[in-house]
């Protein structure tokens, strides 16, 4: 199975390179780009068939090493 | 005083951090590999400088879960004196031995010069022999060096008095909260801070304002 984790700086924690793709999108002449916020995205191949058993595992994963929960939130999707 | 300086894939600092321990204490550190389980028996552990693990994913991420962690962590924990230095601070607050977290600078560059310290707490292991206001030249070379944490994470850090070092007269060079430089745990023996204090010990730096905060490792 597949785990895809998407992972985003939590509101409220400045995000300087939001600030910058927001800066160089403004640049470019997009206008009315309102904020930015920019994140990462990870996708796991997982040996497990069992879909909650995958998404048990991932998210212990997220909480271990793949997310900083001081500053990050995390969003989990098995396929 | 026995100390050890542990490494990992892409910590670069190491040796300025030794040659200070050993030029100040008088005892050459142990230099300890990432992959070693445990830790000799040593007074104080130091996480140099650098960039563990190129700072994929986050900076520190990877080296905090690494084995010789462990070890600090559960010694840490009964009294083991940890000091983090740059990168070394990166990886043990992301080890969960210091709250908060190190994000990138505020204004996206690395920032490479010289920032003023002010001694905000001299009752540690590593400010004993300043006294407290002190204000001490001290090199900073980082990408992430701006400490956040939560209202009321900070609340209890300025209220328990464990923030120890702040950037002064307008030196703060990353952002961080309250000009934040270095904090320390709830009992005081786990240490972390931006700047690189190991850079500022001999004439042949420029300053030695720095020493000082080595010669309280003889006290503490």
């Amino acid at each position: 199975m597949k785990a895809k984790i998407k992972i985003t700086l939590k509101r409220g924690v400045l995000d300087p390179q939001g600030k910058a793709i927001q800066g160089a999108l403004g640049t470019l002449g997009f206008a009315g780009v309102e904020d930015v916020r920019q994140g990462k995205y990870i996708e796991l191949d997982l040996a497990h068939t069992d879909a909650a058993k995958a998404k048990a595992e991932a998210e212990a994963m997220c909480q271990k090493l793949l997310a900083n929960t001081v500053i990050e939130n995390y969003e989990i999707e098995i396929a | 005083m026995k100390s050890a300086v542990v490494i990992f894939p892409g910590i670069n600092r190491e040796h300025d951090m030794m040659m200070a321990l050993e030029a100040v204490t008088g005892t050459k550190p142990v230099a300890v590999w990432h992959t070693q389980a445990s830790l000799p028996n040593v007074d104080l552990v130091v996480v140099p400088g650098g960039f563990s693990y190129g700072d994929y994913l986050r900076c520190g991420a990877i080296a905090a879960r690494s084995p010789i962690m462990r070890d600090i962590v559960a010694k840490a924990q009964k009294g083991l004196k940890v000091l983090g230095v740059c990168n070394g601070f990166q990886i043990i607050t992301e080890a969960g031995l210091l709250p908060g977290a190190l994000v990138r600078n505020a204004g996206l560059r690395f920032v490479c010069k010289q920032v003023k310290l002010t001694v905000e707490n001299n009752q540690t292991f590593f400010t004993n022999k300043l006294a407290k206001g002190s204000i001490l030249r001290c090199p900073v070379a980082h990408g992430e060096g701006n400490y956040i944490c939560d209202a009321e994470t900070l609340k209890r850090l300025e209220g328990e008095n464990r923030v120890v070092f702040r950037y002064s007269q307008g030196t703060n060079p990353n952002g961080a909260l309250n000009d934040i430089a270095g904090v320390m745990n709830e009992t005081g023996s786990v240490i972390g801070m931006m700047p690189h204090p190991e850079n500022m010990i001999e004439p042949l730096h420029g300053a030695t304002d720095c020493r000082p905060l080595f010669e309280s490792l003889l006290a503490a």
